[in-house]
């Protein structure tokens, strides 16, 4: 598992002598690692198991169970899978060069959405608000309970 | 309910609304103000003011003890009904819509909330909030709904034809799904993983709508004063985004992600030496241009960027 630095520049740098099926799979698997990093810096294993048949799915679920703000990526996470799903349809020659341009740069979203909120990690209930000064953490989780996973 | 009732439902009961502007579009987002305010008055839908109306609790006094924000945001929808006499309240800054719409949410599901806000209203003077007493809707609800698609595309005629827009609706529209229970309902409603009333507005306006991935993610805002650098990363990530989508224009509804965008945008230039050229409007500001309304009056000299001369360029301005 690479560290949030390297998946940046690994997203930074040009992906030269890869199929457009590799480079895919490629930004695919860098979004799982962000998201491993995240769920292993909360203490938890990450899931090794699939959603809808993508294990990235997965771990954005069980990254967002009790902390409901990272739903805040669930988008970024299937727009990654909507576009290794059009690269994986097309022919051998087609060109995908835009598509896969375009799944660089969400996954690039998802490495500096999880790293800035892994930095700032009071980030309560939603990311625009941080943790509540005058709450215990029960009556955090009262407040912030309904997981929209 | 058929939709077709809905719909003449709403644009009835939208006709008139009480306004909350709250403080971002009296200070940074005064053009957001200026144009929303243009726009209503083009398409004859009414705006009351609500008197006296305070912070909607935004961030900073979520952050303290987020049942205060439910009070004050109670406090306004109050306002709306017992002095504004409204049944709806209009907020077109995503926070303040956001904190209103779960502060009705809070209201009517946790007693706590509910008490609090019945303590802290008798102790006020004022009538405390009872759930349900006012809906809160968002300026594209107005707008789609107030006046009515066809009869935009009747008033419009195409006013941004050729101009390619990326639709960018940031984080606080949409989430948590569960204060939004009118989305995700099929026919009309809006959608909470791919919003779409602000494309289908500038569509009836002549705008090409790009596919924009990113159309619902964050734009760094928490981050701007803690760590600047990610705000700006994260901005630049969007803006190239919509460049690579092959957009001239990202289309805002939020005053936090529009001076997010507009901000880091420059600092990007600065600080990393990447440029991008897209321009950053208000989706008010390009509908009012569309219907006619001079540059000056949508407040587009007021942007920090400055997307004038690309907007004369293009015939638009």
């Amino acid at each position: 598992m690479r560290a949030f630095a390297e998946l940046e520049q690994y997203l930074d740098t040009p992906q030269a002598g890869l199929s457009a099926a590799e480079r895919a799979t490629g930004y695919l698997q860098a979004g799982e690692e962000i998201l491993e990093q995240w769920i292993i810096a909360h203490g938890n294993d990450p899931a090794e198991g699939k959603k809808e048949g993508f294990r990235i799915l997965a771990l954005q679920r069980q990254g967002s169970k009790g902390d409901p703000s990272f739903n805040a990526c669930r988008e970024t996470c299937r727009e990654l899978v909507f576009h290794y799903n059009l690269v994986q349809q097309k022919n051998a020659d087609d060109n995908v060069g835009d598509i896969l341009n375009m799944m660089e740069l969400v996954a690039k979203h998802l490495v500096l959405f999880v790293g800035g909120k892994m930095q700032n990690a009071e980030l309560g209930e939603f990311c625009c608000s941080s943790k509540s000064l005058r709450l215990s953490p029960d009556d955090i989780n009262a407040v912030t309970g309904v997981n929209d996973a | 309910m058929t939709k077709e009732i809905d719909t003449a439902d709403r644009k009835e009961k939208y006709k008139k609304v009480a306004y909350y502007p709250g403080c971002a579009l009296e200070g940074s987002a005064q053009s957001y103000d200026k144009s929303t305010r243009a726009v209503g008055k083009k398409l004859g839908l009414e705006l009351v003011e609500i008197k006296d109306w305070n912070c909607c609790g935004a961030m900073e006094v979520k952050n303290v003890d987020p049942e205060i924000q439910t009070y004050l945001s109670s406090r306004v929808m109050s306002l709306a009904k017992n002095e504004s006499k409204q049944d709806v309240v209009m907020a077109p800054c995503n926070g303040c819509y956001h904190n209103l719409k779960k502060a009705e949410y809070d209201i009517s599901n946790k007693e706590k909330s509910k008490a609090v806000v019945e303590k802290i209203s008798g102790k006020a003077g004022h009538k405390a909030y009872e759930s349900g007493e006012v809906e809160t809707i968002h300026a594209l609800d107005w707008i789609k709904f107030g006046y009515g698609e066809e009869e935009l595309k009747r008033k419009i005629k195409g006013g941004l034809k050729g101009l390619k827009v990326a639709n960018y609706y940031g984080c606080m529209y949409t989430r948590p799904r569960h204060i939004f229970p009118e989305k995700d309902q099929g026919g009309d409603s809006e959608s909470t993983s791919k919003p779409h009333y602000m494309d289908d507005l500038l569509e009836i306006a002549g705008a090409e709508n790009v596919e924009f991935p990113l159309k619902t993610a964050c734009c760094g805002g928490a981050h701007t004063l803690s760590d600047s650098d990610m705000s700006t990363k994260l901005v630049l990530n969007i803006l190239q985004a919509a460049e690579a989508a092959g957009a001239e224009v990202i289309a805002t509804e939020c005053p936090t992600c529009h001076s997010g965008l507009e901000m880091h945008q420059i600092r990007a230039l600065k600080r990393l030496s990447k440029e991008t050229n897209v321009k950053v409007i208000y989706f008010t500001q390009l509908l009012g241009m569309a219907m006619g309304i001079s540059p000056r009056k949508v407040g587009l000299n007021a942007n920090i960027s400055d997307s004038m001369k690309f907007m004369k360029q293009k015939g638009i301005a």
